[in-house]
């Protein structure tokens, strides 16, 4: 090296220019794709606000849908998603996590486990049509529920119990190994292991795979269509619990296809402004699984 | 004796990488292992603990006896780990308080005063030589603490259990030559109380500070003997005489 001259050593030579330009297109490249992915989402919030804006107040929320669907409100079917979601993520949460902890932290390499593991993966990937005709089937028919709240709400239980168990072993992954092992060497069990380092540390993760599934759920039509979603139910104005688990109910995602769809003269902002309520629902609590996860984040110990 | 291994023999998968060891421990000695990477050295350690357990496709045989009586068939394994401390290789301070690594091995064995694990904590501290810096932040959280620190804060949490051996698996790899200075220090004012057995690739760190070393290679002894033979002109064996003045391995 020091036979070389100096000037030659600190020129800009044609291969440092040449990968001065490729790292400035990569930049640009890779930020243009990223604005890319914002734009249609500022473009339909914004499109679907400027439509929905004539019928957006208070009242369209808390109101009951009046002239066949024609004026009012949607409560009926924003309380009706509402039960629809809490509890079918009280079915799935709990089995979920449990079952994700065991596959993960307990269970060991051998066949049944791996045709468990499988099984979670192939049911994340089953379409929801498909489990909507099986929730007919099993809830529906085999299991006498009816159409019925709570038949639907199994089946949407059904769908997202493998994305949850998925999303929950990620996280317990992202906890090191090394921790785990150091509390072994200390003659701790496996449960006190994952109730005093690998719960607290992945509790963020877990949550956040959880609640993603809220939105998931709340937005899918066929599933409930099929089993305890109907068209029109009258209820009381603001009231939260109107629908029995026998009964029927009603919920955005369909009722959204409903006037969009099956009933003539319809205002033109009350489908846009339904829209905005399902969209507005599942932004708000995505927004708080991002600040959830924050808040656990700065918490976070290592 | 200590610990009295006897033909053991350990296979991950099929793959044999202990092929029938034997050897003692003897009370109150340091006990040093060295041997070059993927000897066995670490799954030995795994196998005196039984947290080889944890791992699905090892298969153990052959007998280790801890003060006579085999690992194997003690009902409580959890107390087999509490008697004996381990301190692995890199640092690993838990994701909790100074205090709460120090205190999870006596809470996991069920002792709850706030009083007793105090005393423990202060004790143990003090013993890694680890007290005075982190007395005042006891609090924060030990993954904070620099890796030397850490190192120390491990140590403290092997020795919280009261084990009656120590063993630390290359405890030095990833800290500064002043801290595995105070460490040595700190394993020679133990030996007092303890059992220490001390893996190790750093064969000058064996001669400083071990009674005996065993030079395991590809899952065989070569040779065990004092220290003071092994790192003499004279071994028994020509392939010790080579490895620890650095010709092969």
């Amino acid at each position: 090296m020091s036979t070389l001259p100096d000037a030659t050593r600190f020129s800009r030579t044609r291969h440092v220019a040449r990968k001065e330009r490729a790292e400035a297109f990569a930049k640009w490249l890779f930020f243009a794709m990223s604005v890319a992915m914002i734009v249609p989402l500022i473009a339909i919030i914004t499109y679907l606000l400027y439509r929905a804006a004539p019928s957006l107040s208070w009242e369209f929320l808390v109101d009951v849908p009046r002239k066949g669907m024609r004026e009012g409100g949607i409560w009926p079917a924003f309380v009706g998603t509402l039960n629809l979601v809490g509890l079918s993520l009280a079915v799935s949460a709990p089995i979920g996590v449990l079952a994700a902890i065991y596959l993960h932290e307990y269970s060991k390499d051998n066949w049944f486990n791996r045709v468990i593991n499988l099984a979670v993966i192939n049911l994340a990937g089953v379409p929801s049509i498909v489990h909507a005709l099986f929730g007919l089937g099993a809830f529906v028919y085999a299991a006498k529920f009816g159409y019925s709240v709570l038949a639907a709400s199994l089946t949407l239980a059904i769908m997202t119990l493998p994305v949850i168990i998925a999303s929950t072993r990620e996280a317990l992954a992202s906890v090191p190994k090394a921790f785990r092992v150091a509390c072994w060497n200390v003659g701790a069990s496996r449960w006190q292991t994952i109730q005093g380092v690998v719960l607290p540390n992945s509790i963020s993760g877990i949550l956040t795979g959880v609640i993603l599934q809220v939105s998931r759920a709340a937005g899918e039509t066929a599933p409930i269509m099929f089993t305890g979603a109907v068209f029109y139910k009258a209820v009381e104005r603001g009231d939260l619990f109107p629908y029995g688990l026998t009964d029927q109910c009603m919920a955005l995602s369909m009722h959204l296809y409903t006037v969009s769809t099956q009933v003539p003269n319809v205002r033109e902002s009350i489908p846009y402004a339904t829209a905005v309520v399902l969209l507005g629902s599942v932004l708000m609590v995505n927004t708080s699984a991002i600040a959830l996860r924050v808040w656990l984040r700065n918490r976070k110990r290592w | 004796m200590a610990i009295e291994v006897e033909n053991l023999r350990l296979s991950y998968g099929g793959r044999e990488v202990l092929h029938g060891i034997s050897f003692g421990i003897r009370r109150n000695e340091i006990f040093g292992i060295i041997g070059p990477t993927q000897s066995g050295k670490s799954s030995l350690l795994a196998c005196l603990n039984r947290t080889i357990d944890f791992t699905a496709d090892a298969v153990v045989s052959g007998s280790i006896r801890l003060e006579g009586e085999d690992i194997r068939r003690m009902k409580d394994v959890y107390g087999l780990r509490r008697r004996i401390g381990m301190v692995a290789p890199l640092p690993v301070g838990l994701p909790l308080s100074t205090y709460d690594n120090v205190a999870f091995a006596p809470r996991a064995a069920g002792l709850r005063s706030r009083g007793d694990l105090d005393v423990i904590v202060e004790r143990c501290l003090r013993q890694a030589a680890l007290w005075d810096e982190v007395k005042d932040r006891l609090t924060s959280l030990g993954t904070a603490l620099s890796g030397g620190q850490q190192q120390r804060l491990t140590i403290a949490r092997a020795l919280s259990h009261d084990p009656e051996i120590l063993c630390l698996d290359e405890f030095s790899i990833a800290i500064d030559p002043v801290t595995t200075m105070r460490i040595e220090d700190v394993l020679k004012e133990l030996r007092r109380d303890i059992t220490i057995v001390l893996v190790t690739n750093l064969v000058q760190q064996a001669r400083r500070l071990t009674d005996r070393t065993m030079f395991l290679w590809e899952g065989r002894i070569v040779e065990l003997d004092t220290t003071e033979v092994m790192f003499s002109e004279t071994p028994a064996e020509r392939r010790t005489y080579e490895y620890v003045r650095g010709i092969f391995g």
